[in-house]
């Protein structure tokens, strides 16, 4: 029982991890109409940055700045630059510019900081464990927890009740309309994307010290956002949430019970094998399950 | 007249590629050139979907390893002599093994194509990216078949009585394939179902009204499309007698994605100039430095920002 619910909790540091990252690439999805594949690298820009940080100073506090603030300007500077120019153009010309910005992005951090895989500790303050009164719980992964539930408020209170929200509901459904009424639509996109690239280097430097920082850590983790923005809706911030809690909860508990589940039913190497197998694909036939239901998702958005 | 002058000079000079390599001093240019038109196969065979079908399919790669996995396997269960699941032998004939590579990837690609194909837009592109990354940790955890550390088999398929493991051979026999190939997209394209597929791209609503099955249409060129990048994977196992997960890894559906806009989309020799084109520039990168991907990126986003509206018209109108 208590392995169960330990399980759960691992779930959930999961999902709101992936919620962090979806819920930029669905905001950029549904302010600019724009698919974003170089977001993973904004995730991998800040844990590389918090990890330099960390090792520099020392400090954990220092690092989560560091982190924030590095993958911010690097998104905004994307946007400027790079972005910007693909809004009217159409998805195969944007897969094609952000996968050379993988490219690039990928290249230069080997370049600075070598293939090496870089580790970072958890802060000494977090480094133990808390007694949830069933059994004790690693206290990072807890606060991961909590600093995941608190943005993700943040952000609903952001969209849903201050005037940058609605412009940001309003841009996702009318563009034009929110520009003809004299808002500057193209420094609100610069603004959201930022956003965006803020929460994905928050993921990152929060997964620094629980995975090795590594170079291409930011595409194995898109390509599981993609299929949280995918189930979820495109567009929508709270299907993003609520499927990237599934997604996390789905992964971690096949994972950590199918093998013993298939052990009853069969021999331990071949149930391990087979155990593995399937949990491995258990998030993607998840979607196709999603897909053969509802084609555009849980909660399809605005576009 | 033109085109037809310049293909000519082109299959000329890949002709007589495999003497000219030995005359400069450089065999090893001559596998090289079979990696061009195999990769070039694999991008004609994307296009297939991506150019002329308007389908953005960042998931080729997948179909590319489940080629090469056929062989991969069919060839090690020939050699030990064991039926593949108890059932099936293996065989060691490389027109067999062809033909069971383009048949396991058509049957992937029917599978993922008929759930892809229930989105269009920026979801297909996501789909297809998912499900490619899928078969790929399917097969990192397939054990039996060395997982991650892949397969290697000691010869090259057998095909009638030529000397496979000559390098030259197996360059003619590469070309031989998509030569082939080639004549089939044109045939194919330029049937009722080419254009079909072409009306689709311009303007679904308008062909479902004039009651076109858009679905089907599109579900089956998504199959032709996977069992030509199985039939390239097929090659590639066999020119690297190994077969990996990292043949089916993401940055492999990119590439091709790359050779077909490089070389013109709508066209159906294009992805193969792309591919020459791609590989040839990354080839010289490497030579400069060993992180040719720092220049190649940017290259490659103001590739795509100079040239107003897209390298190439594709997909018509406005998703």
């Amino acid at each position: 029982m208590t392995l169960i619910l330990e399980q759960l909790l691992n779930g959930l540091q999961l999902g709101v991890m992936l919620f962090l990252l979806a819920a930029g690439l669905t905001l950029v999805f549904g302010i600019m109409g724009v698919i974003n594949l170089a977001h993973g690298s904004l995730y991998m820009v800040g844990a590389y940055a918090a990890a330099f940080a960390a090792k520099l100073t020392g400090s954990f506090l220092l690092a989560i700045p560091a982190g924030l603030a590095a993958a911010a300007l690097t998104g905004m500077a994307v946007e400027y630059l790079v972005i910007r120019h693909l809004y009217a153009r159409d998805h195969l010309d944007q897969v094609l510019a952000t996968f050379g910005l993988i490219l690039f992005f990928n290249q230069t951090i080997i370049l600075l900081f070598g293939r090496q895989p870089l580790f970072v500790q958890i802060p000494p303050a977090l480094s133990g464990a808390v007694d949830l009164g069933l059994f004790p719980y690693p206290a990072y992964r807890l606060c991961i927890i909590a600093a995941g539930l608190l943005s993700a408020g943040a952000l609903f209170l952001l969209i849903q009740r201050t005037r940058l929200g609605m412009l940001v509901r309003a841009g996702a459904t009318h563009r034009e309309m929110v520009q003809a009424l004299g808002v500057d639509i193209r420094l609100l996109s610069t603004i959201v994307f930022g956003l965006g690239a803020l929460l994905a280097g928050f993921a990152g430097l929060m997964a620094g010290p629980l995975l090795s920082v590594q170079v291409g850590m930011g595409e194995q983790i898109l390509i599981l956002t993609f299929v949280v923005v995918v189930i979820g809706g495109l567009g929508s911030v709270a299907g993003a949430f609520w499927s990237a809690l599934l997604v996390g909860l789905v992964d971690t508990s096949l994972r950590a019970f199918l093998p013993q589940i298939l052990r009853g039913m069969m021999a331990g190497s071949e149930a391990d094998a087979l155990a593995s197998g399937i949990s491995a694909m258990g998030v993607y036939l998840l979607m196709a399950l999603v897909l053969l239901i509802k084609p555009k998702g849980l909660f399809p958005g605005h576009a | 007249m033109r085109k037809l002058i310049a293909s000519a000079l082109g299959l000329a000079l890949l002709l007589a590629w495999p003497f000219i390599a030995e005359k400069m001093g450089a065999p090893a240019l001559i596998s090289l050139f079979t990696r061009m038109m195999i990769l070039g196969l694999a991008a004609s065979a994307l296009n297939i979907a991506l150019g002329f079908g308007g389908l953005v399919s960042l998931g080729h790669a997948a179909f590319y390893g489940i080629g090469a996995y056929a062989i991969g396997i069919s060839t090690t269960h020939a050699i030990s002599g064991l039926p593949f699941l108890g059932l099936l032998p293996g065989s060691d004939q490389l027109l067999v093994n062809v033909l069971v590579a383009m048949l396991v990837s058509g049957c992937a690609a029917a599978i993922i194509g008929a759930l892809a194909l229930r989105t269009s837009g920026i979801q297909f592109i996501m789909i297809t990216l998912a499900f490619a990354q899928m078969v790929f940790f399917l097969f990192l955890a397939l054990k039996a078949y060395g997982g991650d550390d892949g397969l290697t088999f000691r010869r090259r398929n057998v095909l009638f009585d030529l000397n496979m493991r000559d390098d030259a051979t197996f360059f003619y026999v590469t070309l031989g394939f998509l030569l082939v190939w080639l004549a089939v997209c044109a045939r194919v394209l330029h049937s009722r179902f080419g254009l079909l597929l072409g009306g689709i791209r311009q303007n679904e609503r308008r062909m479902q009204a004039v009651g076109v099955n858009t679905f089907r249409v599109k579900w089956i060129a998504f199959i032709i499309s996977g069992m030509g990048a199985g039939l390239a994977g097929a090659l590639m196992a066999n020119l690297g007698r190994f077969v990996s997960p990292d043949l089916m890894h993401w940055t492999t559906s990119g590439e091709l994605l790359i050779m077909c806009v490089l070389g013109g989309s709508g066209t159906i020799v294009g992805p193969v100039l792309g591919a020459f084109a791609l590989m040839g520039l990354e080839a010289t990168l490497n030579t400069w430095t060993e992180h040719w991907q720092a220049i190649l990126g940017p290259l490659l986003v103001l590739m795509v920002l100079a040239f107003k509206g897209g390298l190439a018209r594709i997909g018509g109108d406005k998703p």
